[in-house]
């Protein structure tokens, strides 16, 4: 068994940890003038749709280079967030996302 | 999936394990998996990693606030698993129930996100072979559905869903642009921005009593019964 790639992984542990704790502690961040604690509080919204978006819109080609895509997956997802809107539970969106991903791949059509 | 990934990728069970326990990033962790597999230089990969996960510092930012009481190690120990899920997971929780909930983040973060997916790595990375493409069965949408469906969970009032859009039409934009890592932080920061140009009609989970310089407001549909369950039915 190989273990030489447990080194990256402390490495990439290295550059990731500090963007986790860094702002959670940093002393007096309790004190931010409210304005930017009501940025704060939207960033979770932001953030996530942001990394849905670009997962499903954005293909990235073996160049390298990235392009817009509207295919099956995006809008299993536009899917998704419609059945989770309508029942406030993340569970039976996903598996409608699945089903229409699978569906659709199993009929040739992605 | 990243399981499967690292086994294909010729990991060995140890290493695959060492990147779902220490970075814990999922997707930095399969893009590290292509790039090993293609032979990049360390250095490169380690950047990218750096970048790809700078959007933790957003969401280690949006919650600090309102974990301010809570003691520096516990933090400390709490940042090692602040991912995607924990945060969308645990935020929605906080809000729901209107204050802070800190056995909640570690429902949310450890046996919610945690727990499963190392497991669910060990499982591939020791039969990789054997189990089928993923794939094929749709699996490959999960996380970018929860993440949809999980912000859908934190838009209780006009400016969360205006940040929501902002934030993913301005990621698709800078993905394109810029590329993965630098587009998903883009869309982060200036989601919010665009968000607080729009007067907020209806001020709801703001009223956190747990997030100083907020109002203290009543009858907000974020901590309706009704959803109380949503965070037990989330995977």
């Amino acid at each position: 068994m190989t273990i030489r790639l447990v080194v990256l992984a402390v490495l990439m542990w290295a550059v990731t940890y500090p963007w986790r704790a860094v702002p959670l502690l940093t002393p007096g961040i309790d004190r931010l003038p409210p304005s930017m604690l009501a940025y704060l509080r939207l960033v979770g919204p932001a953030v996530l749709s942001s990394v849905a978006a670009a997962n499903v819109l954005v293909v990235t080609h073996p160049d390298g280079s990235h392009h817009l895509h509207f295919g099956v997956e995006a809008a299993a997802v536009l899917v998704c967030v419609a059945v989770v809107a309508w029942r406030r539970h993340v569970l039976p969106g996903l598996v409608v996302a699945v089903a229409i991903v699978a569906v659709a791949r199993a009929a040739g059509l992605s | 999936m990243y399981g499967i990934a690292a086994h294909n990728a010729h990991f060995s069970v140890a290493e695959a394990m060492s990147m779902s326990l220490l970075p814990f990033a999922g997707a930095s962790q399969l893009a590290a998996v292509g790039d090993v597999a293609q032979h990049l230089p360390w250095a490169t990969i380690v950047l990218f990693t750096a970048l790809l996960n700078a959007r933790h510092l957003l969401y280690s930012a949006s919650l600090a606030p309102r974990l301010r009481h809570v003691p520096r190690l516990r933090r400390a120990c709490m940042a090692q698993v602040l991912t995607d899920e924990a945060f969308a997971l645990s935020s929605g929780h906080f809000r729901r129930i209107g204050r802070v909930d800190v056995p909640g983040y570690w429902v949310a973060a450890l046996a919610a996100v945690f727990i499963p997916f190392n497991l669910a790595t060990l499982a591939g990375a020791l039969a990789g072979g054997a189990i089928p493409d993923p794939n094929r069965f749709g699996l490959d949408v999960i996380f970018p559905a929860a993440m949809a469906g999980l912000a859908v969970g934190l838009t209780t009032a006009r400016r969360d869903i205006v940040a929501a859009g902002a934030g993913g039409v301005i990621g698709v934009v800078c993905t394109v642009t810029l590329g993965a890592g630098a587009g998903i932080v883009a869309g982060g920061l200036l989601g919010p921005a665009v968000a607080l140009a729009f007067p907020d009609r209806h001020p709801p989970a703001a009223s956190d009593p747990d997030l100083p310089g907020t109002r203290a407001t009543t009858g907000t549909a974020a901590v309706t019964p009704g959803r109380t369950r949503d965070l037990r039915s989330m995977p």
